[in-house]
């Protein structure tokens, strides 16, 4: 332990603490602005760059910053002496100087670290007022907006995207009072390897980085008397959605969630739970198929899109190794423009299919042309859980006093299996789920009664739970012993598939989510969870969320769903069957 | 002859001595700065005529580096196997003939001898003059073909690494530069010895020395010359740094501007490669060590050295907070130490003669000698070598030979575009690092601007400022905005829009820059700023409360008029590039003050001092 002095109060902490931390264990916050601490991940961002955070040490000439400056035995910090305030202020200034201050029309307003810093500090007056950076806006693609000229070079975006995710599409340009972070030669996102997750726009503490908005358009089709718009609602949007309310992370708001969807006039109140239960029930058949035949294992999970751009992008020649299924958003939006479209006997062009996503990326995947048959896009817009909560508000929703409602049929049916797509792990727990069930069959009879419960067979596989970024774990099903793993964060899932590509790999399936945690942490998520070092908390309490909703459900197992069980029935046939391969199944292309 | 061990050195030495020629040594400085000044061809033309002459056997016509004699350049020094030298500068092709007629023994008729102020410590116990030069550093430089290995072998060259590879520990090598007191030229001052301890002192494993030659200050070129003029210097240096901290492999970080430097030394490495100097087990004492190139692309803040590691890396230029220090954690995660140019050049040198010997030049608290690079407003631009704690004005008006074309001494700015001004008051400091930080400015890596009474000492701030904007790496918000800021106020102020609170602001920001900033480019590039306020606060008065420029340097201050010299001869209005001149014929003519651009040309143009500038 190391013994230091702040603000003459002694403070013992451990060796290799920083100043900030040491501070923190007496109760006082220095302010920070480009530190952050992933905790839960591992990744700590400390590029001392800000400046906000210096204070005075005896015996030093400079101000340390205190975010990098390690303890001492027998230091002495002064974290609020004038000259520590005055530079602090100043530092505050300065990037205020050269920042647009259109707090009231700026997406970040009241999520943004520089005003909320600006708030705490009293700055009234900037005092060194001049040139301002101006430089283009990239709001072409379809998911990430960036306005660098917000940016305050922090470069959390750049960790998030380079450390964490291992994309490498971000890095410091320039220099000077020009430098600024951009892709290569300052081409637009939707032109570079960027996968859409949307982390460096979680990372972003102000409004550099944010979403492409679809509020105006479904407002649109809303309005509009041809029109019948209906809604999916994925899986880790309903544990998160009630932070943007005041409620606790961690609450389940599934049907103050569904209630609000329909004062906002949606005609139909889907869930992309049910979604996830028909994917189950495609991609545990190809999991199944390909245990049996021992051929192009393992196979890898394709729901998320970040994590297939993150692929084509990077993996190309891994190109045959994921499941073909769709993701459970673009299965809904195919089946909703075909069985329901014609269910209720309206061109599909006239049925319109919003998405809530906690996602970027999946603003991405629903503009893909392969999602598009004729033209006709199966999935219309995709909104963030943010975007969807300014709506609410905007339409004076009161959502807290909202009573609980419940999906609509036939596309609203859902299992726990489809619920635990929202955090990491939770695809292939389903998968197994219902896997096992198939398997046990199988080795009893000899074959597979699709949509038979095996009472006897695991229903908790709690070893590809939680936040940590590669979970392994080795099943036994009946003879047979089935390893899994599981990554979250692209940089882990690099991890994985690297060993596939040099043949270490045994395992039969792994899942891989781009966000680090899985959707809960998606890049459409409420901003709570990042800006300050706690986000950790909320994203567990996210995950507990998820894993209470699934224990609350009284069916958790996809293949047991009654309105998937009749979709099959009705319409589709069996799990992998031609009609099922031309609407729930895609291909993948590599990208240069 | 590949030399194996150090008996191998001193036979080979022996051998080249006793090889000697005997021939009075015609030595060309080439020198990029040389070479510029049209050096080559007069080698060329040296060497034509002792041919035609057929003055093979008592002449040889040698390329040497750079003398740091700029100012006379193409230069030639005519040089006696005694040692008896006569130096000529500003030599044309036509003194030639002359030049070697009177060979070493008198000088050239018509021509004059450079009285130069050069003074090697080791050669001569006493100096004659009252102010000379302690070349330590640039002992070589200017004097051998740096393309020779055999040159600097015959300069005790390598003497240093056999010695120190023979009988001495690592830890004894550390500990004799520690005593020395050698202190980092590049500007830090940080003491080499202990640098190098800290190196040592991580466990065994990869380890790297770096060389920082990205010498970027303006007007600072003291590393070039000694990488163009004395490379082997450095690498000897290297190799001994390599020994004391347990390191195979060197890299000397060099900006690609230095297109002959590069050339230089990759020869030095090759032949000390191939001579056994530098390769696998070095005087059979099984210590390995190769060194090699790194380009930098000239960006300033790259000669910061975690920023420079990082640049090898193939990452962005930037600095990172230190600890952790390149020492425990540098290149590729390794210890490294990293020293400058300038730094390496005084090595060989402290371990052949003792640090007792080193540490009686200088001071106590910075022992040795310091290269300066004299540019601005002096007569003598070039470099020159000093020991430590001379005065100011010993080397300006004594080896610089004063202002040129005899205008007041005004200011010295020290310490590159960092660095503060000084003023007469401060000409009579003792400068060491100490001393020159408290009056505000730095050491740095050794360059000195003489300015004289025509400068403006806002414009120059600002002329510095800008450059400290570009340079920056736009990391920390202090340099990146504060310095932008900083420098648009001065630019108010000598456009004359300054306002009397900008002389707090330009304070406060200032000193909010240096106390905050990340890396040592921040931490002084407001030096020059507020050196000027602090040391001339009458000339920013003057622009902003009367709007005048004492210097006459900020144009948009100043105001053309004519005066009652003028004859009405029109030259001025027909020089006017905006028509703002008008009169009758021979009366008194006018100029339209919201039509002028201030851009001289009647002022220029007229034969009768009839244009007034304030």
């Amino acid at each position: 332990m190391v013994n230091l002095k702040i603000n003459n109060n002694p403070v013992s902490v451990p060796e290799g603490s920083t100043i900030l931390e040491a501070a923190a264990q007496l109760g006082l916050k220095i302010p920070t602005l480009c530190h952050i601490n992933w905790d839960c991940f591992h990744v700590e961002h400390r590029s001392g760059s800000c400046r906000i955070c210096v204070v005075e040490v005896a015996g030093r000439p400079n101000l340390a910053p205190s975010c990098c400056t390690p303890v001492a035995e027998g230091m002495d910090v002064h974290t609020n002496t004038m000259r520590a305030i005055r530079a602090r202020r100043t530092v505050l200034e300065l990037l205020l100087s050269n920042h647009p201050k259109d707090c009231l029309v700026c997406t970040k307003n009241q999520n943004c670290t520089l005003q909320t810093l600006a708030s705490e500090f009293n700055i009234h007056d900037i005092r060194y007022e001049g040139e301002q950076t101006e430089l283009a806006v990239d709001d072409n693609g379809a998911a990430i907006r960036r306005d660098m000229n917000k940016c305050i070079m922090c470069r959390r975006c750049e960790t998030a995207c380079n450390v964490v995710q291992t994309v490498g599409v971000l890095s410091g340009v320039n220099r000077g009072f020009t430098a600024s972070v951009a892709p290569q030669n300052f081409l637009p996102l939707d032109q570079t390897a960027c996968v859409f997750c949307g982390q460096c726009v979680l990372a972003c503490p102000v409004g550099a980085l944010t979403e492409i908005g679809y509020k105006d358009e479904v407002w649109q089709v809303l309005n509009d008397p041809s029109k019948t718009v209906i809604v999916q609602t994925a899986p880790a949007v309903r544990v998160a959605i009630g932070e943007e309310f005041g409620m606790k992370p961690g609450e389940i708001s599934t049907g103050k969630l569904v209630a609000a969807l329909r004062r906002l006039g949606f005609a139909k109140i889907f869930d992309t739970d049910w979604s996830a239960d028909l994917t189950i029930l495609e991609e545990a058949t190809e999991l199944f198929g390909r245990i049996k035949s021992g051929e192009n294992l393992p196979i890898l999970t394709s729901c998320c899109p970040g994590w297939v751009n993150f692929l084509e992008h990077q993996f190309p020649d891994l190109m045959h190794m994921p499941s073909t299924a769709k993701s459970p958003q673009q299965m809904f939006g195919a089946i909703a423009k075909s069985y329901y479209a014609q269910k209720l006997g309206i061109d599909p062009s006239d049925l319109i299919v919003v998405s809530i996503m906690p996602c970027l990326a999946k603003k991405y995947e629903a503009g893909r042309p392969e999602f598009a048959p004729e033209g006709v896009r199966d999935v219309d817009y995709v909104l963030s859980t943010r975007e969807l909560a300014s709506m609410i508000k905007e339409a004076g929703v009161m959502f807290n006093r909202l009573p609980d409602e419940s999906y609509d049929d036939p596309l609203g049916e859902s299992t726990g299996a489809g619920v635990i797509f929202g955090a990491s792990g939770g695809v292939l727990e389903a998968a197994l789920r219902t896997a096992a069930d198939w398997i046990l069959n199988e080795q009893k009879d000899g074959s597979i009664a699709y949509f038979e419960d095996v009472a006897e067979s695991p229903i908790d596989f709690v070893a590809v739970r939680g936040l940590d970024g590669i979970k392994e774990a080795t099943v036994k099903i009946g003879d047979l012993e089935l390893k899994a793993a599981v990554a979250s964060g692209l940089g882990n899932a690099r991890k994985l598939l690297e060993k596939i590509q040099s043949g270490e790999s045994q395992y039969h399936a792994i899942e891989i989510m781009a966000c680090p945690g899985g959707c809960i942490n998606g890049g459409g998520q409420p901003y709570s969870n990042c800006g300050c070092n706690d986000g950790s908390d909320i994203l567990e309490a996210r995950k507990e969320a998820i894993y209470r909703a699934d224990k609350g459900l009284p069916i958790r197992k996809s293949h047991l769903n009654p309105s998937i069980v009749k979709i099959y029935k009705d319409f589709l046939g069996e799990p992998n069957s031609e009609l099922a391969h031309k609407l729930l199944h895609t291909h993948y292309c590599p990208k240069k | 002859m590949k030399i194996k061990k150090p008996s191998d050195l001193t036979a080979k030495v022996a051998e080249l001595r006793a090889g000697l020629s005997g021939k009075t040594r015609l030595q060309v400085s080439l020198g990029t700065c040389g070479i510029a000044a049209g050096g080559s061809p007069i080698a060329a033309a040296l060497r034509k005529h002792i041919a035609e002459q057929g003055l093979e056997k008592k002449f040889e016509v040698v390329d040497v580096g750079c003398l740091g004699l700029c100012y006379c350049e193409p230069m030639v020094e005519v040089k006696s196997a005694k040692g008896k030298s006569i130096i000529y500068g500003h030599v044309s092709e036509e003194q030639i003939p002359a030049i070697v007629a009177a060979g070493a023994s008198k000088t050239a008729e018509g021509l004059e001898a450079l009285k130069t102020s050069l003074y090697y410590p080791e050669e001569q116990a006493k100096p004659k003059k009252k102010v000379v030069q302690t070349r330590i550093a640039l002992r070589n430089s200017g004097r051998i073909n740096p393309e020779k290995l055999e040159d600097y072998l015959l300069q005790d060259g390598y003497q240093a690494l056999a010695k120190v590879l023979s009988d001495m520990k690592p830890a004894q090598v550390c500990d004799e530069l520690v005593e020395s007191g050698l202190r980092g030229r590049g500007g830090g001052g940080f003491p080499t010895g202990k640098k190098w301890q800290f190196a040592a002192a991580q466990p065994k494993g990869q380890k790297y020395i770096i060389c920082n030659a990205d010498e970027g200050d303006p007007g600072a070129f003291m590393d070039r010359a000694v990488l163009e003029g004395d490379p082997h210097a450095v690498l000897e240096a290297m190799a001994i740094g390599g020994y004391a901290i347990g390191s195979d492999t060197g890299l000397i970080y060099i900006r690609a501007e230095y297109p002959l430097a590069i050339a230089r030394l990759k020869k030095a490495i090759e032949q000390a490669t191939a001579a056994g100097l530098l390769g696998k087990n070095i005087f059979g004492s099984g210590f390995d060590f190769n060194i090699e190139l790194k380009y930098g692309a000239g960006a300033f803040v790259c000669g910061e050295e975690t920023a420079l590691i990082h640049s090898i890396e193939g990452k962005r230029g930037e600095p990172t907070f230190k600890p952790p220090f390149p020492a425990v954690r540098g290149l590729w995660g390794k210890p490294t130490i990293v020293n400058n140019v300038e730094t390496l050049a005084n090595i060989p040198a402290i371990f052949r003669q003792g640090a007792a010997w080193f540490k009686s030049i200088g001071t106590p608290g910075s022992p040795g000698s310091k290269v300066f690079a004299l540019a601005g407003k002096i007569s003598n631009v070039g470099l020159v070598e000093v020991p430590m704690g001379i005065k100011l004005r010993d080397i300006i008006f004594e080896l610089g030979g004063g202002i040129a074309n005899g205008r007041e001494f005004k200011a010295v700015q020290t310490g590159g575009p960092s660095g503060g001004c000084l003023t007469a008051k401060n000409l009579d400091t003792a400068i060491d690092y100490e001393s020159l930080k408290a009056l505000g400015s730095m050491m740095g890596s050794g360059g000195m601007i003489i300015m004289d009474e025509d400068t403006c000492m806002v414009n120059i701030a600002r002329f510095f400022l800008e450059f400290t904007v570009d340079e920056s790496c736009g990391k920390c918000t202090p340099c990146r905005i504060g310095n932008k800021r900083l420098f648009e106020i001065l630019d108010k102020i000598c456009a004359g829009q300054g306002t009397p609170e900008m002389l707090d602001q330009l304070e406060e920001l200032g000193n909010v820059i240096k106390d905050t900033s990340l890396c040592g480019l921040g931490q002084t590039s407001p030096n020059p700023v507020l050196s000027t306020l602090k040391n001339f606060p009458e000339e920013y008065k003057a622009h902003i409360f009367e709007h005048r420029c004492p210097a006459a340097v900020c144009t948009s201050l100043l105001n053309y008029t004519i005066n009652e010299n003028c004859i009405g001869c029109g030259i001025c209005a027909r020089n006017c590039p905006v028509n703002c001149i008008s009169g009758l014929p021979k009366t008194r003519h006018h100029i339209d003050q919201s039509k002028c651009i201030k851009c001289g040309a009647c002022m220029r143009s007229c034969k009768f001092a009839a244009i007034d500038r304030k």
